[in-house]
């Protein structure tokens, strides 16, 4: 595998387009990121698309349909939440392997007011239904009953699971692309309508629309093109491997474990070298539970962490200085690209006022259930 | 084309599991969770598996009733579900001994995270919660404290 570097970057404000069609805030992003890189899509040899919903109607040929048919490979990704960060690695991998110098990753989603996901089952009749009988597939409930989980191992509180959306909207303040950039105490967190408890309103991220692109290059090419180049020093995918619970409860702590492990290894790195982190923050409870997943504190110490401010900007290791899926928003196939560009500004010293300062490597993560974890690792 | 409709049979109306892995026996006995478990390294599954998940073993596996005995793993108090799902209820993950856990929900209890215990013993209950299209009874199974 040779060395690929991050060329070029563009995203759009998450919120909420009704008026627009996918293809359109697609390629919104993408014109972003070919400015960005100083290249046109002549110069793009294969783009992987990642939506979710509508991955099943030839979307990223769609898109290309709106700014430029060129007849290159287009791979269209659909991997849950994870669906853009796989579509992003997809790219990476192309341009690694040595048989492609240039691709283009492309996340998009419209999801509007679309709020919970799943439920139904049962061969059409909803008689058999399990939500709200057997329990609750749905996303608040399983990242609910997982931060459960933590207070019960640890001791971990409401109110620690709570600062983190306090911390993340604050961050949210300076970042002009989140869907919301309003700050809240933690009294309006605890104090908003429970939606799966521990998690309230402001501890679970909202739906929207949105889009990003990254451009990716193979190193020797990519001089061509930029003066700071980012290295993507390890790209990681991993998918739920067996462990007791698994099954009925998916397990979001090994998957996101053993994708750290690799993308370390591959990196040649530790958590301790990391400036600046994104994680997938989807619901409060998640973000304490992956401070330990990622190794950037001890077990049982994520609570403490977020106490001691350790994850703000300004502190040890920033922890989505976005603003995080919590305020930045989560429309399902731009997340991981969105949440590469982030990283890139930072490395490249253009985050505005919420630029970590100095940072030289930093690490995207997202996880789709059930299950898939991407990591990306990328380098100044 | 549809079929042209044949004379009417009386439909029997008959009780039916929400989930493939409930089991009502024919004889009126109490209705009990299945699963499975694999020959070679013990792992055990709720409902039926074509290959174990763990070791990959194909041998066909053990099957096994699940106790209706368990304890309370985790837990969320859900205000907010899918359009139509009454609210707020208890969601909640259910040991059982045999090393297999279940998505319930718990009843019996008022949906506020005082009123439950980790490692608190849970006994399962079935009822009669809706009827089906075609006039069956679908029959659910939830946890209550023992």
């Amino acid at each position: 595998m040779r060395d690929v570097a991050v060329i070029g970057v563009g995203m759009i404000k998450f919120g909420r387009y009704p008026e627009k069609t996918v293809p359109e805030l697609a390629a919104q992003a993408i014109l972003l990121a070919l400015k960005d890189a100083g290249a046109t899509m002549k110069d793009i040899e294969l783009m992987t698309s990642g939506n979710l919903y509508q991955s099943n109607a030839m979307i990223g040929q769609r898109i290309l349909q709106v700014i430029g048919q060129t007849g290159i490979p287009i791979i269209n990704v659909a991997n849950a939440c994870a669906t853009g960060s796989t579509a992003f690695r997809e790219a990476y991998m192309s341009v690694a392997s040595g048989a492609y110098d240039m691709a283009l990753a492309v996340g998009s989603e419209q999801m509007g007011k679309m709020g919970l996901l799943g439920g139904g089952g049962g061969g059409g009749d909803p008689a058999y239904s399990t939500e709200g009988v057997l329990g609750s597939g749905l996303m608040p409930a399983v990242f609910g009953m997982a931060g459960v989980e933590h207070m019960r191992k640890y001791g971990t509180t409401q109110e620690q699971f709570a600062k983190v959306s306090v911390k993340n909207h604050k961050h949210s303040m300076h970042n002009p692309y989140s869907q919301y950039q309003t700050e809240v105490g933690l009294e309006d967190v605890l104090n908003a309508r429970v939606v799966s408890w521990p998690n309230t309103l402001y501890m679970c991220c909202p739906t929207g629309d949105g889009a990003a692109a990254a451009i990716v290059c193979s190193m020797d090419k990519a001089r061509q093109f930029t003066t700071k180049p980012i290295r993507i020093a390890a790209s990681v995918l991993t998918s739920d491997p067996w462990t007791q619970r698994d099954l009925t409860m998916p397990d979001i702590n090994t998957l996101t474990r053993n994708a750290a492990k690799e993308a370390y290894e591959k990196a040649g790195i530790t958590p301790e070298d990391l400036d600046l982190i994104e994680l997938h923050d989807c619901f409060a409870t998640a973000e304490i539970l992956h401070y330990e997943n990622l190794g950037i504190c001890g077990e049982g110490e994520a609570g403490r962490m977020i106490d001691e401010g350790a994850t703000t900007v300004g502190g040890k290791i920033p922890v989505n200085a976005s603003g995080g899926l919590l305020s930045k928003g989560h429309p399902l196939g731009a997340t991981g690209v969105a949440n590469v560009c982030e990283v890139v500004w930072h490395l490249r010293g253009e985050a505005g006022n919420r630029q970590v300062e100095g940072a030289k490597v930093g690490l995207a993560h997202v996880i789709g259930l059930g299950s898939a974890c991407t990591i990306q690792v990328l380098e100044k | 084309m549809a079929e042209a409709p044949t004379a009417e049979k009386p439909q029997e109306k008959t009780q039916k599991p929400i989930v493939p892995f409930l089991r009502i026996p024919a004889d009126g006995g109490k209705p009990y969770l299945q699963g499975s478990r694999c020959k070679d390294c013990g792992a055990t599954y709720l409902g039926g598996r074509m290959a174990c998940s763990k070791c990959f073993s194909t041998e066909p596996m053990e099957d096994i009733k699940l106790s209706d005995k368990g304890e309370l793993h985790v837990f969320s108090i859900v205000h907010q579900s899918a359009p139509g799902v009454p609210t707020p209820y208890v969601a909640a993950i259910v040991d059982l001994p045999e090393g297999v856990s279940v998505r319930c929900n718990i009843a019996g209890v008022e949906p506020d995270p005082q009123n439950l215990k980790f490692g608190m013993p849970v006994q399962m209950t079935t009822e009669t919660i809706r009827t089906d299209r075609e006039g069956n009874d679908v029959v659910a199974f939830s946890f209550r404290p023992a």
